[in-house]
């Protein structure tokens, strides 16, 4: 353990916090957990003017040292030193947003207390300003004790400022200050309140951008299709935008193909190289323009602060099905991926609400299952325009992505009256002021995820590959069999076996096949297929001429390309989602029941899509 | 009135909170967003198309979001505020 002086950053929700600690730290970002609990640990190296490094930790935001759900727990824990596998801060940066003094001076007082050095953040200045309220950091300063600076995370100054403040806590020029006996909530608020008055120099009635925007945005009618438009919006350019750095992709893969075609003599390792490692990883690589592009809109409406408000939209369906309004946020979140969804389940307090949640957070669409989805879409749906610009490859996403959620809100209503029964959940939110996101911390965000995505291409899937390319190339058939090397491999065999029990809901032997190594991770359903049919191409076949897309076009009947993605909708194939689920559920109970009734419903889903497009005629 | 009878964008003022209308940690965290008796209260937005939504409002220079059973324990008065 790093044995580094250690600053934690504190305060209340939607102070500025995260864009703070990105500023001061900037890519020089580790994420972890505390042992025992599955709250993030978000820390930095940051630099004193002497050079010194110093370790700067943003603890979860609360509005007081009083929890009520478990990341509130471990930023108590932390700042009394009592969290297991962290040391006491040397320091305290405590965070207050400059136009919510009042409220978010009652926690800074606590802290304060507490007695550790600390220095006080004024942040989101501009914030302040733009509403029409002047502050007096000097006031402040003089009535809290501690030296306050006044911050926006985007400008250099008020950095500059925060970091000098900190020197003179680390060279023992300021005294340590005695804890004080806390205050009562009560008193706290009152102290709060009257500091908060004196340190406001002036205050004039502005138009406030956010009430404004507010009318339209949480309009029960506007509003509404304001949210179903940025989400229609959100779908669209996953495809749109995508297609020209997907294009460089597929380019450089293809080079890399044929210049170890070229350079390899025929034979195993040519195979492995070409058919394992580049087609299988290459063909999920290429997904990582459509991931980053959801990752973007989904960064934005947070950091924009509209997710709370798509939250407040939804919380009348989501209270009809039995949900915490709160239950949005994980949920949306769970469109990138169920993992970072399911913990962030954390903060819905009561216990039923937030394991129905967490069962239903896999049935939203993640990002793992776009490259399956993509690559049926691209096969099967044409990439016709249905009239205003609006493409049906794109339209078929969006309603393969709406199967889902509506999926996911009568699984919650049936759980609800049934195994998590109890008393409905509530909503009690504070909606943060709208505000323009610092393009650093965007794409410090997707680089983040970037990084995530490719780490598993690397590790997870290419591991995947290799093992399912193995499984394909052994035994080898011999030369003069009447049998296809898949059907002769071992791979092949078990497929054949599996295939029993899937050929009635109109799935072949290869996606049997590419179904047992998709346990690792959804999207290795795609590597598996194009090792598959490149392994099982014709000789006289030009391997590399030929995309994945047009493989499958060739080898499955349109019914059986609709159930696989059916089947995807529900798809309980996923370790991770499994092991997290276990871990937040502590045992092996829930993630059971979890992947017994995906499997049920994506058996049953694709059925009934196969059977009644056989019956449609398709 | 209560809270979900208050017309939207009427300033008014906390008169009485049925804390024991709502469960510890409601209101706690009701108490943590500055709702008290005196704090001033504003109703900006009804969620929902059928009106059963939860209610968005001003408290202080704060805007947060409950459902109805929760503002329906909040009693409200419009008027000027009293000296405390």
């Amino acid at each position: 353990m790093s044995s580094l002086p250690l600053v934690a950053l504190v305060g209340n929700p939607n102070a500025g916090k995260s864009a703070l600690f990105n500023a001061l730290t900037g890519a020089r970002q580790k994420l972890g957990n505390y042992p025992g609990v599955t709250v993030e640990r978000k820390a930095g190296r940051l630099s004193l003017s002497d050079g010194r490094p110093l370790e700067l930790v943003d603890l979860p935001g609360t509005y007081s040292l009083n929890p009520t759900s478990p990341d509130e727990q471990v930023t108590r824990d932390v700042v009394l030193g009592k969290q297991h596998g962290e040391r006491l801060p040397d320091a305290l940066v405590v965070v207050v947003d400059a136009s919510n003094l009042d409220n978010h001076l009652r926690f800074a007082l606590e802290l304060i207390a507490l007695g550790l050095p600390t220095v006080v953040a004024l942040n989101m200045v501009d914030l302040a300003t733009r509403d029409g309220l002047e502050l007096d950091a000097n006031i402040l300063s003089r009535e809290l004790g501690v030296p306050v600076i006044s911050t926006v995370a985007v400008r250099k100054r008020g950095l500059d400022h925060l970091r000098t403040e900190l020197d003179a806590l680390f060279d023992g020029s300021v005294k340590a200050r005695p804890s004080a006996a806390p205050l009562g909530f009560d008193a706290l608020r009152s102290e709060a309140r009257r500091i908060a008055r004196a340190a406001v120099v002036r205050e004039t009635p502005s138009r406030r951008l956010t009430a404004a925007v507010d009318r339209v945005a949480l309009h029960p009618v506007a509003g509404l299709l304001l949210l179903l438009a940025l989400l229609f919006i959100m779908f669209q350019a996953v495809y749109a935008w995508s297609e020209a750095p997907i294009a460089m992709i597929e380019g450089l893969a293809e080079a890399a193909s044929s210049a170890a075609s070229d350079a390899l003599p025929d034979g195993l390792l040519r195979s492995f190289l070409v058919d394992g490692v580049i087609n299988g990883v290459g063909s999920v690589v290429v997904f990582l323009p459509q991931i980053l592009i959801l990752f973007f809109f989904i960064l934005m409406l947070e950091a924009t602060g509209y997710m709370v408000r798509a939250a407040f939209l939804m919380d009348g369906l989501m209270a009809r099905v039995g949900l915490s309004g709160r239950a949005f946020i994980p949920l949306l979140s769970s469109f990138a991926c169920a993992v970072p969804g399911i913990m962030a389940t954390r903060t819905i307090s009561d216990p039923k609400d937030r394991l129905t949640t967490i069962l239903i957070a896999p049935l939203m669409t993640c990002s793992a299952r776009l490259p399956v989805y993509a690559v049926i879409i691209g096969a099967f749906i044409p990439a016709r325009n249905v009239g205003l610009g609006i493409g049906l490859q794109g339209l078929v996403l969006f309603c393969l992505y709406i199967a889902g959620i509506i999926g996911a809100m009568l699984v919650a209503l049936v759980l609800r009256l049934t195994v998590t029964k109890g008393a409905s959940g509530g909503f009690l939110m504070e909606m943060p002021k709208y505000q323009w996101p610092r393009p650093q911390d965007i794409v410090l965000g997707l680089w983040q995820r970037a990084i995530i995505f490719l780490k598993r291409a690397g590790t997870i899937i290419f591991a995947s590959t290799v093992i399912l390319w193995l499984l394909l190339s052994f035994p080898k058939a011999p030369e003069d069999s009447a049998v296809s090397q898949v059907n002769y491999s071992v791979a092949g065999r078990i497929a054949n076996g599996l295939n029993v029990v899937l050929e009635p809901i109109g799935f072949n032997r290869d996606i049997s096949l590419a179904l047992i190594p998709a346990m690792a991770a959804r999207e290795v359903a795609v590597s598996a297929l194009a090792t598959v049919y490149s392994l099982d191409a014709d000789e006289d076949e030009a391997k590399l001429e030929r995309s994945l897309g047009d493989r499958l076009k060739d080898n499955w009947p349109l019914p059986t390309a609709l159930a696989f993605l059916a089947w995807f909708v529900f798809a309980p194939q996923c370790i991770s989602t499994i092991a997290v689920t276990k871990r937040e559920t502590n045992g092996w109970r829930w993630p059971l029941f979890m992947i017994g009734y995906l499997f049920a419903l994506a058996y049953a889903a694709a059925g009934l899509t196969y059977w009644t497009a056989t019956a449609a005629g398709l | 009135m209560r809270l979900t009878e208050l017309p939207l964008r009427q300033p008014a003022y906390v008169d009485l909170i049925d804390w024991d209308a709502l469960t510890a940690s409601d209101g706690q965290r009701l108490r943590e967003f500055g709702l008290c008796e005196g704090a001033s209260v504003e109703a900006l937005h009804h969620g929902g198309l059928l009106g059963r939504g939860p209610i968005a409002c001003k408290v202080g220079r704060m805007t947060i979001a409950m459902r109805r059973n929760h503002a329906a324990a909040i009693i409200v008065r419009t008027g000027p505020a009293d000296a405390a």
